[in-house]
């Protein structure tokens, strides 16, 4: 069977076809680079994400800080990691590199601020 | 009057990149002048990953992005000013600013224009019907997500595909809106392809293409859009009209480079780009007037905004050294496969990066740049899309001065 991807790991979006037979992969032409196929054969076995959001910050100059996970998870609990997002506050001030939230939905994954929030004024 | 060699109007990435080069460069008698109270502009409330790739070799957020500039501007002690709104630019290049401390009135040598873009409206476009709540452009909408807390709807639908709009499709998916479909006029979307694969076909957002709203209804808050097929010429065609119940509909419309200092300074807009027409040292036609970024046009990555900058940077430090603010005459035009180019002048001494837009999206292609019969610069490209700016290198040594630049897509 011959199947199309877009590859979502760079700018480039290279577009890709792959020929598949009982879920592996047997050949694939359109990437520009080894990631392309890295990528076809994730989404095969066990298509991966990373998202970004944001969680409270309590006592900070803005209400919120964006985090993002630091490593992509299934596709399949991206809502899970959002609900568990949804419990977080945190104290300003708030950090880049901050860990939000420890092996978000047992995921493995990292919930890690991506903004610097200061203490309100 | 304060004298300053360069007054950088605008912190956002174009006008980071462009202080810390100048910076490094030897040039410290500068100054950034942000409106906003923190430096990083758009970056800000753009969360979502896939930032610095080209850059940094990582992908990263909006705000961290802009934090490793504003860490260097910190690190260099690059004076900057926030919450300071630049009112007026003189061709002489006096630069009048206000603030709550008062007015401020700098002479520079130079001034960089990094005032960034911004969003076309529903007024723009001209769609008819009521005037209710919750029509928002998509960088509003981010913005109420992301810096203030505060959800814009719940049953949304989205014109246009351009990738601001593609990102709020899943910020709002994920924050447990109903995003119903996203519609875009063009027969060929207008973001990149990896936004519309993970952005729309991961949560089964449908993208009608050659598809527009054509009536807004409701009065106090918006309580649905009337959609309709359009034809090759975007005339809705009758007959294909079909109701969405909508809460909220968000706007990604396309992008207008910032302007109106540069008006009011007398210099010369390119009705292609909207933004000024420069030459190779993305100087406007005001001597010692420079743009870069989104102002100048509209990037689709904020690592080519960085590098822009930069480049003008260059230039400027090029110039003040040599004392010589370029004259460009010879002209760069592009024939009906081209959008536009940046720089549209050149005068022929320097090497230069040529950045334009294909019209159409195509396979195969070449980039031709010729001077009559004579091609000084080609490059070939697997895949052309509008959603992607091409950028390819011109050599000086090769241009005669007598003789326009001309470029083609075949």
């Amino acid at each position: 069977m011959r199947r199309e991807y877009t590859c979502i790991i760079c700018p480039i979006g290279c577009d890709m076809t792959a020929e598949i037979e009982d879920n592996e992969m047997v050949s694939l032409v359109g990437n520009n680079c080894a990631k392309g196929r890295v990528y076809v054969q994730q989404e095969l076995t066990n298509p991966i994400r990373t998202i970004a959001t944001s969680v409270l910050v309590k006592g900070g100059e803005l209400p919120l800080a964006s985090v993002r996970l630091n490593k992509p998870v299934p596709k399949a609990s991206l809502f899970k990691v959002m609900a568990e997002a949804k419990k977080v506050i945190l104290l300003a001030p708030v950090r880049i590199g901050q860990v939000a939230l420890q092996n978000v939905a047992g995921t493995g994954a990292d919930l890690v601020v991506t903004k610097h929030v200061d203490t309100i004024h | 009057m304060e004298n300053k060699d360069v007054i950088i109007i605008g912190g956002g990435p174009a006008g980071l990149a462009a202080a810390v080069q100048l910076y490094k460069l030897g040039i410290t008698n500068i100054l950034i002048l942000e409106r906003e109270k923190h430096l990083g502009g758009i970056l800000r409330q753009c969360i979502h990953d896939g930032f610095g790739l080209q850059r940094f070799g990582e992908s990263l957020s909006g705000p961290e992005y802009a934090q490793r500039f504003i860490d260097e501007v910190r690190e260099l002690n690059i004076p900057y000013m926030t919450e300071v709104t630049v009112t007026e630019v003189t061709a002489g290049r006096k630069v009048t600013a206000i603030s709550r401390r008062g007015v401020m009135e700098f002479q520079a040598k130079a001034v960089a224009l990094t005032m960034g873009c911004r969003e076309r409206t529903r007024g723009a476009i001209s769609i008819p019907g009521t005037r209710p709540a919750g029509v928002y452009t998509a960088g509003v909408a981010q913005s109420y997500m992301n810096l203030a807390n505060i959800m814009p709807g719940q049953e949304v639908v989205i014109l246009g595909s351009g990738d601001i709009g593609l990102i709020m499709a899943r910020r709002l998916t994920l924050e447990g809106a109903h995003v119903k479909a996203v519609f875009e006029v063009q027969p060929y979307p207008s973001g990149l392809p990896r936004n519309i694969e993970q952005c729309l076909n991961d949560y089964g957002i449908p993208l009608f293409l050659s598809h527009t709203v054509v009536d807004v209804k409701g009065h106090s808050r918006l309580e649905g859009v009337t959609v309709a097929q359009v034809d090759e010429q975007y005339r809705p065609i009758p007959g294909t009209e079909q109701e969405y119940n909508c809460d909220t509909l968000i706007l990604s419309v396309g992008l207008i480079p910032e302007n109106e200092l540069s008006l009011g300074a007398g210099l010369t807009l390119d009705s292609r780009t909207k933004g000024a027409v420069v030459d190779e040292d993305y100087q406007t036609s005001c001597t010692g007037i420079f743009a870069a970024g989104n102002v100048l046009q509209v990037h689709d990555l904020v690592d080519f905004v960085s590098i822009e900058a930069e480049r003008m940077a260059l230039s400027i430090q090029e110039c003040f050294l040599s004392s010589q603010f370029g004259n460009a005459e010879i002209e760069i035009v592009v024939d009906a496969s081209i959008s536009y180019s940046v720089p549209q002048k050149t005068t022929g001494k320097k090497d230069f990066t040529l950045s334009l837009r294909p019209k159409r999206p195509g396979r195969n292609c070449t980039v031709f740049v010729k001077q009559e019969n004579v091609t000084i610069a080609r490059k070939k490209f697997a895949k052309v899309l509008p959603a992607e700016m091409i950028q390819l290198a011109i050599p000086a040594e090769r241009i005669d001065p007598e003789k326009k630049l001309e470029i083609t897509l075949i």
